[in-house]
C-alpha cells in the first residue's frame, strides 16, 4: 500500500469530517431556522468531501475496504485532523469563528492541491473549490457582521478569535507524509500558505473592528494524532452506530 | 438583539429563460444575509440560476377587502378575451 499517500489523504480528509460533524451537531439546534439550514449545508458539503477523499483511501487500503470502515473504524489516535476543527460549539460566534479560520486556509489548501499529479486528488479540489469559496464568503461576512454589531456580539467574537487564534499555526506544519508528496508532486507546501492566509485573515478581522490577538503560542498535535479532550466525544458520536451494529448499513 | 430579524420576501428564477417567482420568505438582518440565506433554505436543490430578495415591508398589497371593487368589475366583460373569431384549422397552438 501506498502508505504515505493514504496518511496524505487522511490528513485533508479528517479535517472535512470532524468539521462536518461539528456542524452536524446544530441540526435543529441552530439560533434560527435559516442559520440552522446553513451550517447543516456546510456539514453536508464537508461530507460529501469527505466521502471522495475516503473511496479513494479505501482503494489504496485494498482488503475490501470500504469509506465508512475508514470514517468510522479508526482509533482517535489514527485521526488526523487539525485540532482548530474539533474545538466544540461553544456559541455562534465560536461556531462563526472556527468556520471563518479553517475556511480561509481550506481554500488557499485546494487552489494548490488542484495542481496536483494525483489526478484524482486534483479532482476532488476542483469540485470543492466551489463549495468552500462559499463557506468562506459565508463565515467572513458573519465575522464582520458579529464583529461590528452590538457591543455583546464583538465581544463574544473577539474572545472566540482569541481562544481559537492558538489552533491557527498547525494548519502550516508539515508532516512526514506532506514532505514525501511534495517530492512526488501530489502534496501541497503548507508552510507557503502561511503568509497569505493571515493576510487575508487580518482583513477581515480589521473590517470586522476585530483586534489580532498577538499570542505567539500555538498549540499542535492533530497531525500527529495527539487530540484535545473533545475529539473522542466526537468519536464516541459519530462511530456509535458502526461500533454496536457493525457493517449496517442505511 | 430583538427577537426577530426583518422579513424578507424571495424570487427565484428556476431557469435562464424563466421569470422569478415568489417562492417563500425569511428572516434576515441585511439583504446580503436574505441572498445567502435565501440561496440554503430555497435553491439547496437545484432549484434555481437567480435569486431576488426584498424586504417584505416595502411591498404593497392589494388589500382583500377591496377585492369587489377592484377584481368583480372584470368577471363579466368576456369581451375582453380574444374568444370570438373564427380561427382556421390549419393554426395551432393558439
Amino acid at each position: 500500500m501506498k502508505t504515505n499517500l493514504y496518511k496524505y489523504i487522511l490528513l485533508i480528509a479528517d479535517n472535512s469530517l470532524i468539521l462536518g460533524q461539528r456542524l452536524g451537531e446544530l441540526c435543529g439546534h441552530g439560533p434560527n431556522l435559516e442559520t440552522d439550514i446553513a451550517c447543516t449545508n456546510i456539514s453536508l458539503d464537508l461530507f460529501g468531501q469527505t466521502r471522495s477523499y475516503y473511496q479513494y483511501a479505501a482503494k489504496l487500503k485494498g482488503d475490501n475496504s470500504t469509506e465508512d470502515d475508514v470514517a468510522f473504524l479508526r482509533k482517535e489516535q489514527d485521526y488526523l485532523n487539525v485540532l482548530l476543527v474539533e474545538q466544540p460549539n461553544t456559541d455562534f460566534a465560536y461556531i462563526m469563528a472556527r468556520q471563518f479560520l479553517f475556511d480561509v486556509y481550506h481554500l488557499l489548501f485546494l487552489n494548490e492541491l488542484q495542481k496536483s499529479h494525483d489526478v484524482t486528488l486534483s479532482a476532488i479540489a476542483v469540485k470543492s473549490i466551489k463549495e468552500v469559496s462559499y463557506h468562506q464568503r459565508f463565515s467572513s461576512d458573519w465575522i464582520k457582521r458579529l464583529g461590528d454589531g452590538t457591543s455583546e456580539s464583538h465581544q463574544k467574537t473577539q474572545n472566540a478569535i482569541n481562544d481559537l487564534w492558538t489552533y491557527t499555526d498547525e494548519l502550516f506544519h508539515q508532516t512526514d507524509a506532506d514532505k514525501k508528496m511534495i517530492i512526488e508532486g501530489i502534496g501541497v507546501d503548507v508552510t507557503k500558505l502561511k503568509e497569505s492566509y493571515y493576510k487575508r485573515v487580518v482583513e477581515v478581522l480589521q473590517e470586522a473592528t476585530l483586534e489580532v490577538p498577538e499570542s505567539k503560542w500555538f498549540q499542535k498535535g492533530g497531525k500527529q494524532g495527539i487530540h484535545t479532550e473533545h475529539l473522542g466525544f466526537i468519536l464516541s458520536d459519530l462511530q456509535y452506530m458502526q461500533r454496536t451494529f457493525p457493517n449496517m448499513t442505511w | 438583539m430583538k427577537k426577530n430579524w426583518p422579513l424578507w420576501e424571495v424570487f427565484v428564477r428556476s431557469k435562464n429563460g424563466l421569470e422569478h417567482r415568489h417562492f417563500g420568505s425569511l428572516h434576515a438582518a441585511d439583504a446580503e444575509m436574505a441572498l445567502e440565506n435565501a440561496r440554503d433554505v430555497y435553491t439547496r436543490r437545484n432549484e434555481g440560476v437567480s435569486i431576488w430578495v426584498v424586504e417584505s415591508k416595502n411591498i404593497t398589497a392589494s388589500n382583500p377587502e377591496h377585492n369587489g371593487e377592484l377584481f368583480e368589475p372584470a368577471q363579466d366583460k368576456v369581451y375582453r378575451h380574444p374568444t370570438f373569431y373564427d380561427l382556421p384549422d390549419e393554426i395551432k397552438h393558439m
